[in-house]
C-alpha cells in the first residue's frame, strides 16, 4: 500500500467517525452523507452531500470534519458540498438502519413502486415493539428527514426516517 | 470503501475558510443562466421567508412544524440557486439575499402574495408546489449540469410539499361549510397569479433553445392536469377571470415585497459584516 493510499484511508476513517449532530448514534458514513476523501499535496479534501437541501446540520458537520481531521494532523482541510448525485435513503448503510432502529427511530421503508401523485408507503414498523399497526401523526417531524408516527399496539409515539 | 472520486463534479458550495474558492469551486454560471437561476432562487427565497411567519401561528402544532420544514427545504433550494446565480459576477448568496432592493428581485407575484388565512397559504402552496414539481422534474434534464443537479435534489422535496398542499386542499374542501367557503375564496384570490408562472420571454426562449431552461409555457398543461384532478375531488371549479398584470420577472412588484424584504434584511443591514 502506498503512503498516499494509507494517508487517504486514515483520513477516511477519521471523517467516517464524525457523528451526525441530529442523530448522534449515526456517523456521517452510516447516513451516506460522506461522499469522498482525498489527500493531495498536503491538502485534505472532503466532499459531503446534504440529506435535505436546507439541512442546517451541514454547517456543523463541516466544522466537525475540519476539527477532527486537523486534530489528527491533517493540514489544510477543505470541505465542499455536492448535490450530485442526489442523496437518497438508499445511501444509508444497513448498519446505519440497524443503529437507527435501536435508537428508537424507524428506518426508511422503500416506497411502493408506481406510486402516483400521492405516495403510498409500505407499513412502518414500530421501533419499540415491532408492530406494523402504526399510523402517521404528522407528515413532518422534528427535523427535515423525519415524520412523526405513533404505534397503535404499544401506543408509543416515534420518529420515522422518511424514505426519500 | 475508498474511491478516488465517487462524487459528481457539481459543487454548489464551498467552505468559508477557503474564500478564494467561492464561485470557482463549481462551474460559474454565464449571464443568461445566472438571470434564470436568480428568478428561481427568488421564488423559493420569498416563499420560504413568508412560510416562516407561520411558525407558532399555524392552526396546530404539527402545522408549525410542517410549514417550517417546507420553508427550510425552500431556503435550501434558494441558497443553491442564488449561490449559482452569484457565481456569474462574484456575488455571494448573502449579497443577493440581503443587499438587493425590490426592483432587483425577480420573483413572480404568486410568491409575494400575503399569507392570508390558512386557506390562502394552502392555495398558494398548492399552486407553487404543483408548478415547482413540474418545473424541477423537467429541469433535471437541463444541459446545464448545476441547474440539473439542483433540480434533481429539489424535485424530491417539492413532491412532498405538493402532497402536503393536496391533502390540505382536500381536507378543507371537504371539511365544514366554513372551511370549504374559505378554501374556495382562497383559490379565487390566488388564481390571478397563476398565469405569470407560465409566460415565456426572451430569456427563457433563449435558454430553452439551448436546453438549459424549461420553457415556462410547456409546464401549463401538466400543471392544469394535476390541478384538475385535485379540484375534481374537491368539487371546485378552476376560477375564470383576468390574470394579474404581474411583472415580477422584470422587477416590478407589489408593495408587499417591500415589507417582506424589510423584515428579512433589517438585521444584516443594521450590522453590516456581522456573522453568527
Amino acid at each position: 500500500m502506498s503512503a498516499v493510499t494509507a494517508f487517504r484511508e486514515r483520513a477516511w476513517e477519521i471523517a467516517a467517525a464524525v457523528p451526525d449532530p441530529e442523530v448522534p448514534v449515526l456517523t456521517i458514513e452510516d447516513l451516506g452523507v460522506l461522499r469522498s476523501v482525498r489527500v493531495l499535496d498536503g491538502r485534505t479534501e472532503v466532499v459531503i452531500t446534504p440529506t435535505y437541501s436546507g439541512c442546517p446540520a451541514m454547517d456543523t458537520i463541516r466544522d466537525d470534519l475540519v476539527l477532527a481531521l486537523t486534530a489528527a494532523g491533517f493540514d489544510d482541510v477543505e470541505v465542499s458540498i455536492t448535490l450530485s448525485p442526489a442523496w437518497t435513503t438508499d445511501w444509508m448503510t444497513d448498519d446505519g438502519k440497524r443503529k437507527l432502529q435501536e435508537y428508537g427511530i424507524a428506518p426508511p421503508v422503500r416506497r411502493a413502486a408506481g406510486a402516483g401523485p400521492i405516495p403510498v408507503q409500505l407499513g412502518v414498523k414500530c421501533p419499540r415493539c415491532g408492530s406494523l399497526h402504526t399510523r402517521e401523526v404528522a407528515h413532518f417531524g422534528s427535523t427535515s428527514c423525519k415524520a412523526l408516527y405513533e404505534c397503535l399496539s404499544c401506543l408509543e409515539p416515534f420518529d420515522h426516517f422518511k424514505a426519500h | 470503501m475508498i474511491d478516488e472520486d465517487v462524487h459528481g463534479d457539481v459543487t454548489v458550495d464551498a467552505l468559508e475558510l477557503a474564500e478564494e474558492l467561492t464561485g470557482s469551486a463549481g462551474a460559474d454560471a454565464d449571464t443568461e443562466v445566472a438571470a434564470y437561476a436568480l428568478r428561481l432562487g427568488d421564488d423559493s427565497l420569498i416563499l420560504s421567508q413568508q412560510l416562516g411567519e407561520w411558525i407558532a401561528h399555524a392552526p396546530e402544532l404539527e402545522e408549525d412544524v410542517a410549514l417550517g420544514n417546507i420553508a427550510l427545504d425552500l431556503l435550501g433550494h434558494a441558497r443553491s440557486l442564488l449561490h449559482y446565480a452569484g457565481s456569474a459576477d462574484g456575488r455571494s448568496e448573502d449579497d443577493l439575499a440581503y443587499w438587493r432592493d425590490e426592483p432587483e428581485f425577480r420573483c413572480a407575484w404568486l410568491f409575494e402574495q400575503p399569507n392570508g388565512d390558512f386557506a390562502h397559504t394552502i392555495a398558494r402552496q398548492l399552486v407553487a408546489s404543483v408548478y415547482l414539481y413540474e418545473l424541477y422534474d423537467r429541469l433535471q434534464a437541463s444541459a446545464d449540469p448545476t441547474l440539473a443537479a439542483i433540480a434533481a435534489k429539489s424535485v424530491k422535496e417539492v413532491e412532498y410539499h405538493r402532497d402536503h398542499a393536496v391533502q390540505w386542499t382536500l381536507r378543507l374542501a371537504g371539511g365544514t361549510d366554513e372551511s370549504r367557503r374559505r378554501m374556495m375564496r382562497a383559490v379565487t384570490d390566488t388564481w390571478p397569479y397563476v398565469d405569470e408562472l407560465f409566460r415565456d420571454d426572451e430569456l427563457t426562449m433563449s435558454l430553452s433553445a439551448r436546453g438549459a431552461a424549461v420553457s415556462p409555457s410547456t409546464l401549463r398543461a401538466p400543471f392544469d392536469a394535476v390541478i384538475a384532478a385535485v379540484f375534481a375531488q374537491s368539487g371546485f371549479e378552476v376560477p375564470g377571470g383576468q390574470p394579474s398584470s404581474a411583472g415580477g420577472r422584470q422587477g416590478k412588484h407589489t408593495a408587499r415585497l417591500g415589507f417582506i424584504l424589510a423584515e428579512m434584511q433589517v438585521l444584516v443591514r443594521q450590522h453590516p459584516g456581522a456573522v453568527w
